[in-house]
């Protein structure tokens, strides 16, 4: 409702064209294109087992009604039935019995009706099968995932702002020999990827004794080149005078560092947290390399895994994927504008 | 009583907590002043600096640069051992085993014809992955910078797919396109046949890449809008005056104006597109067969997921591919350095 008042309100051309119209076609495309598939993954995954397995599937949630009759102890399904005389009649269903189904009128339960099953469909409502949530919630799995991708994610963002900050301000306020070697070699690796260097990083874990231990996944990618550059280059813009004032008087250069650099570079720190945030929580190569122990799997190898068993329980995995994708869509939805304003000013993503 | 004691109860977990975080930080910083002071007093304030980048560098070192030169000696050594020390020389039989072709252009003639398969289907992604991408970012920017309304909304839902994990992205197509998935309910709604889209060789392949241009154009868009508006629109009107039409401006302004933000897109999209791995491990696996089987994951496979764990081929096979990458890089590098000048 809102998006059609926007539209007509401001509309800023007098006229339409055929590339206004052919514009807008595209744009509402690629709303379709962009969002579409994962409305389908939340719809679906609200379904209970039996309509995820449907074909062809209902857009909506639907699942089939079912009632308790008395002198029953399950509820029984319910059926709408279609009778010679082309009358309907919801029904429920006591048993079936090969082509054929027993069937009650629930308000007269004492008189069964004999069917064919090609004369009866469900009756289905909107239901949300909130249960997939709920059951993927309660089991071991999910929430020992959850707890790794948590500490892995917010240790590995502490730890990279800090060292990374430490290094981009020794960089851009400290003369010394050898600071533009440094520099050099550390933006050089910047598009090395660790995919090019598995097999020595691995050894090096396993000499550490960090294999199968999350500090394995945490440490290594911490010196991120992208994070050091960044910051660097915004700190270059602070002003050495208020260091210099500092220093007279008297704050130690640990001091300057924690008490005027840091507050005044909290932008450049802002975005580093969103972007080390994304990094982590979306992993997957070097986490899947790392562990092998199922109570030590993050999110995305835990759901790698769930995916890979011979049964695929479908509607679980589309409930944990849901879950697996809210926190960075609620991330995006508060702070797009840094992440937009903050990827096209650096070009970087990494 | 309820009613006046909430607001403060709220009010004290909120002092509380910031209190704590408060106190954590003061631990940590006092700790620190208590290691750095007297460090400080011994080197002066100039050496601080090497100080300030230990940590940053000691990180860096171990996990980077050493296992850089570490690669090479994996690349040198054979056998299945882990251990360096357990490693025999062997030279260069690992390049020889993946490089040795009788025929280069059917991979079965290959002493490790996998590798080849890899390297072939990384070139095909490559190229049409690419190609695609850039159109299609090229053509979205364009139009997102057209005078539309709702031009922020727009734009962050072309970007919104970035921010997903590969993970995700996989699982949310496979869905789609599973035996059972909406596409095959669409197409057999038109009476089109129900297609096994991912265990089809040239299905999984078209999937592959039209899912990896879904998954990150919206990055590749912002750059380029990016580059669009910093196009001075007196350029535009000059042109104009001048009579020129939209399909001249596009040719003689915009493109020629832009194409130092196409060249940092082409070459960031060869570079990430060269190691593709995650969204396809979990969509395909690599199949169906070796479909779908690129250079990453050929490397995963043999250093860590297959059987007998070849670390020697793995390594030469990434020495390989970061040689392909530092050429880009080094092509990044001179592009950017040269666009900086401008």
């Amino acid at each position: 409702m809102d998006i059609k008042k926007f539209l007509f309100r401001t509309r800023i051309s007098k006229k339409i064209g055929v590339s206004d119209i052919l514009t807008y076609l595209y744009l509402f495309f690629g709303v379709i294109l962009m969002f579409g598939p994962v409305l389908w993954l939340i719809l679906s995954s609200f379904k209970t087992p039996a309509a995820l397995v449907k074909f062809p599937p209902s857009i909506l949630p639907y699942g089939q009604e079912s009632i308790v009759v008395e002198g029953f102890d399950d509820p029984l399904p319910l059926y709408i039935v279609t009778f010679p005389d082309g009358s309907e009649q919801k029904m429920a269903q006591v048993r079936r019995v090969g082509l054929e189904a027993q069937m009650i009128d629930p308000e007269n339960p004492s008189e069964i009706v004999k069917v064919s099953i090609n004369d009866r469909t469900e009756s289905n409502k909107l239901q949300f099968e909130w249960a997939n949530y709920t059951d993927s919630l309660k089991s071991f799995n999910f929430i020992t995932y959850l707890k790794n991708s948590v500490v892995v994610t917010v240790a590995a963002t502490i730890v990279t702002l800090i060292i990374n900050s430490m290094a981009a301000f020794a960089l851009s306020k400290y003369e010394f020999k050898g600071r533009n070697l440094i520099f050099i070699i550390i933006i050089s690796t910047l598009l090395i990827p660790i995919s090019v260097i598995l097999v020595p990083v691995f050894l090096v874990i396993t000499e550490m004794n960090l294999n199968n231990n999350l500090w394995g996944v945490i440490i290594p990618g911490a010196a991120t080149p992208t994070g050091v550059f960044l910051l660097r280059q915004y700190m270059l813009t602070i002003p050495d005078e208020l260091i210099a004032a500092a220093r007279i008087d008297g704050a130690s250069e640990w001091r300057i560092y924690w008490q005027v650099m840091l507050p005044l570079a909290a932008p450049a720190l802002a975005v580093l947290t969103i972007f080390s945030v994304m990094w982590r929580w979306n992993d997957f190569l070097w986490p899947l390399i790392v562990l092998s122990k199922n109570e030590l799997f993050t999110l995305q190898v835990g759901l790698n895994s769930f995916q890979g068993e011979l049964n695929v329980k479908w509607n679980y995995i589309l409930a944990m994927t849901v879950m697996t994708l809210l926190p960075i869509s609620a991330v995006f939805a508060f702070l797009q504008k840094y992440i937009t304003t903050g990827i096209s000013s650096t070009g970087l993503k990494g | 009583m309820n009613n006046i004691n909430k607001p403060n109860l709220i009010k004290i977990i909120k002092d509380g907590l910031t209190a704590s975080a408060n106190w954590i930080l003061n631990i940590f910083v006092n700790t620190m002043d208590w290691i750095m002071d007297p460090i400080q007093r011994k080197i002066g304030v100039k050496r601080m600096a090497y100080i300030f980048l230990l940590p940053n560098l000691l990180i860096f070192g171990i996990f980077v640069l050493f296992p850089m030169l570490l690669n090479f000696y994996y690349a040198f050594t054979g056998g299945t051992k882990l251990f360096p020390q357990d490693r025999p020389f062997v030279g260069f039989e690992n390049f020889r085993i993946l490089l040795e072709c009788e025929n280069y252009f059917n991979p079965n003639t290959c002493t490790e014809d996998l590798f080849w398969r890899a390297v072939y289907n990384t070139l095909k992604f490559v190229v049409f992955q690419v190609g695609g991408m850039i159109i299609l970012s090229l053509i979205t920017a364009l139009i997102l910078n057209r005078k539309i309304v709702a031009r922020g909304f727009f734009r962050s839902v072309f970007f919104y797919p970035v921010l997903l994990s590969p993970v995700v992205v996989a699982l949310i197509w496979k869905w789609i396109l599973q035996r059972d998935g909406l596409f095959n309910a669409v197409i057999m709604q038109f009476g089109g046949e129900r297609i096994n889209f991912l265990l089809d060789a040239n299905w999984a392949t078209f999937w592959v890449i039209f899912i990896s241009i879904w998954a990150n154009m919206g990055f590749f868009t912002l750059i380029l809008l990016a580059g669009l508006q910093s196009i001075p629109p007196d350029l535009y009107e000059a042109g104009s005056m001048d009579g020129t039409n939209d399909w001249q401006s596009f040719w003689h302004i915009t493109m020629p104006l832009l194409m130092p933000t196409m060249f940092v897109v082409l070459v960031l999209s060869l570079i990430r597109a060269v190691q593709v791995f995650d969204q396809i491990y979990v969509l395909t696996g690599g199949g169906p067969g070796s479909a779908t089987l690129y250079m990453v994951q050929y490397i995963y496979n043999k250093g860590f997921s297959d059987q007998i764990h070849i670390f020697g081929l793995a390594a030469a096979a990434s020495v390989l591919m970061a040689v392909v990458l530092m050429i880009f890089t080094l092509i990044q590098l001179y592009l950017t350095r040269k666009s900086d000048a401008v």
